[in-house]
């Protein structure tokens, strides 16, 4: 994990780019549906979500979590399920963002207490039970067939049938969500979390609890990948098994590193990234598993700072 | 309650007991001597079933020479693998290793799948066992199929070898120096980097090894792997992640345990390891055999 310090205050340059970044997302995100269709762009709102949230705890914890399709998996199916049950869209939403953190609580209590590669282990078990979960509980998830041709129900007069307002609609519901994260990142919270993951016996001394530290951001992880499953269902009007895969987690994983960790903006155009070269392999016909997976071998080999972490080394060494 | 049918379910427990063993004995040799997390067992496992079937194809190779063939060709594309790309990792977190290597898998499976498709355009081949072993033995209180028979005695011989091997001999010894103090090991004019390639060409030939052995049962397809390892997963962190004994134990007894489990209630069967998992950590963060963490 590139590590790098963020205690001292920042400086006005820092603070402009910060701003040019936030402007040119929020611009890339406002054209985005123009440029390909706008499922697409949905799709890169809701994994670009998820990977927000993934690095929330992974960069600005330290804790790689290779089980993270638990909380994208579970909102994922809650979503689909009320949905299915006549509930209107910020009810189910909801609903699953709130199922997310309810089962985050067991699993995340068990899995702080271990650190490293454990702690990834750990979390990857857990995400394999809920996944056994989905195929067994045929009634309610509908086992290997999935959930599928559920209502969406208009909200306010938006006619989501319509795949430009379902798309406009997330990117509302995704900047609330990197407001979320970019507000506990800089808190005093934030800090502190970044304290327990540079050196933990120090942060103890202190004062700090960092079991309590990591629950916390744990929580608020999983509650994010959840909004983030929620969206990914809104968006589709299908939930499969293959959002509690273990791919899934992995996924997660590949598009934040290739962004960038403890970036917050790196993973969102990781995540483009990758889906990008994901629909340009399949619309060629290309072999999908091979091409990514090579990529992701070569990041993790020579790219570890990610796109937006290059480019911020690039602009400090200047 | 039929006693007949539960002895049978106890007997094909040991045979995927014996693969949980053989898989996660690999991986605890591999992650207790290099502190190296390989997600990509799975794959190599499979790629063992896999070259038996293509050497039988290519060759007219049998199962016997396949079974000894078969994990040599594995444990070498591990050596380069080893050598070429994890070892560029060593120093950093062994998280890097854990991701390279789901890199690495999600490129062999699909890269085999092309193979597969190409050259013997099938998604997922039968591989029969060899004659001497078809059949079935009647032990009397149970009538059961050699080959798995088989499967469970060569696994079980092949674990204790491989203890015997790591925990008794001089050359565990090395091994063990090597990776506790690479410094002074070197000091004695012993080739560490060599010995790290070896052991690992040795964890991953047991998965190897595994897949031909689960050719004859399993059909051989590109994603054998993929949902095995994670059980595998499971049952290292049972077992105390890097612990030779635990991982051979663990291995046979969740296999047994989830037998006996789908025999009350079939639904269970993929899902008990997980649920023991969970239970063991409440109580042994480090799981039965392990030691806490930083006793190293």
């Amino acid at each position: 994990m590139t590590v790098i310090p963020r205690t001292a205050a920042r400086t006005d340059r820092e603070r402009m780019t910060r701003a040019a970044w936030l402007i040119g997302l929020g611009v890339v995100l406002l054209v985005l549906p123009r440029l390909i269709y706008p499922v697409l762009a949905l799709d890169i709102l809701a994994w670009g979500l998820f990977a927000v949230a993934f690095d929330l705890l992974f960069g600005f914890s330290g804790l790689l979590s290779f089980g993270h399709a638990a909380f994208w998996g579970t909102s994922a199916y809650v979503t689909a399920f009320l949905l299915t049950h006549g509930q209107s869209v910020p009810v189910a939403m909801l609903g699953g963002t709130g199922a997310a953190l309810l089962i985050a609580l067991p699993i995340g209590f068990l899995s702080v207490r271990s650190v490293g590669i454990y702690f990834s282990m750990i979390t990857l078990a857990f995400a394999q039970m809920l996944s056994f979960l989905a195929l067994q509980w045929t009634d309610v998830t509908g086992g290997e067939n999935g959930l599928q041709g559920f209502a969406r129900p208009g909200f306010l007069g938006l006619d989501f049938s319509d795949s430009l307002t379902r798309y406009y609609f997330c990117l509302v519901v995704f900047a609330l969500g990197f407001y979320v994260a970019y507000r506990t990142v800089r808190s005093p919270f934030g800090q502190a979390q970044q304290a327990v993951r540079d050196n933990e016996q120090r942060a103890q001394s202190i004062g700090y609890n960092p079991a309590r530290f990591k629950f916390t951001a744990f929580l608020i992880s999983a509650g994010l990948a959840g909004l983030a499953g929620s969206m990914f269902t809104f968006g589709h009007g299908v939930v499969s098994l293959d959002v509690l895969n273990w791919r899934t987690s992995g996924e997660v994983v590949m598009m934040t590193l290739l962004g960038g960790t403890t970036t917050l903006f790196g993973p969102v155009i990781g995540a483009g990234i990758v889906l990008l070269l994901r629909d340009v392999l399949t619309t060629a016909n290309l072999p999908v598993g091979i091409v990514t997976g090579l990529v992701f071998v070569l990041v993790v080999l020579f790219f570890r700072r990610g796109v937006v972490g290059t480019l911020q080394h690039w602009q400090r060494r200047k | 309650m039929n006693t007949q049918l539960l002895l049978i379910q106890v007997f094909n427990g040991l045979v995927s007991g014996a693969f949980y063993a053989l898989l996660s004995l690999g991986l605890a040799v591999i992650f207790g001597m290099l502190r190296i997390v390989n997600f990509m067992h799975g794959a190599l496992y499979m790629l063992g079933a896999f070259t038996a079937f293509a050497l039988g194809q290519a060759f007219g190779l049998g199962f016997w020479p396949s079974l000894l063939l078969a994990p040599l060709i594995v444990a070498g594309i591990g050596m380069v693998l080893e050598r070429g790309l994890l070892s560029r990792l060593y120093g950093l977190e062994p998280s890097y290793n854990l991701l390279l290597t789901f890199g690495l898998t999600l490129l062999t499976q699909d890269l085999v799948k092309q193979v597969m498709l190409s050259q013997y355009a099938v998604s997922s081949a039968p591989y029969t066992p060899p004659a001497v072993l078809s059949g079935v033995v009647n032990l009397g209180f149970v009538v059961f199929p050699k080959y798995r028979l088989f499967v469970i005695g060569l696994s079980l011989l092949i674990c204790l070898i491989t203890w015997f091997v790591i925990e008794k001999t001089r050359v565990g010894a090395i091994i063990r120096a090597s990776t506790e103090n690479p410094g002074v090991t070197r000091a004695f004019g012993i080739d560490v980097g060599k010995w790290v390639t070896g052991v690992f060409g040795v964890g991953v030939g047991l998965a190897g090894l595994a897949g031909v052995l689960a050719a004859p049962i399993y059909s051989v397809e590109p994603y054998m792997g993929a949902e095995l390892i994670i059980t595998t997963f499971a049952v290292v962190v049972i077992g105390g992640m890097g612990s030779i004994l635990g991982s051979v134990i663990t291995g046979f007894a969740v296999g047994v345990l989830a037998a006996i489990g789908a025999f009350f209630y079939p639904p269970i069967a993929n899902t008990l390891v997980f649920i023991l998992m969970a239970l063991v950590l409440l109580v042994r963060p480090s799981g039965l055999f392990g030691l806490p963490e930083g006793a190293r």
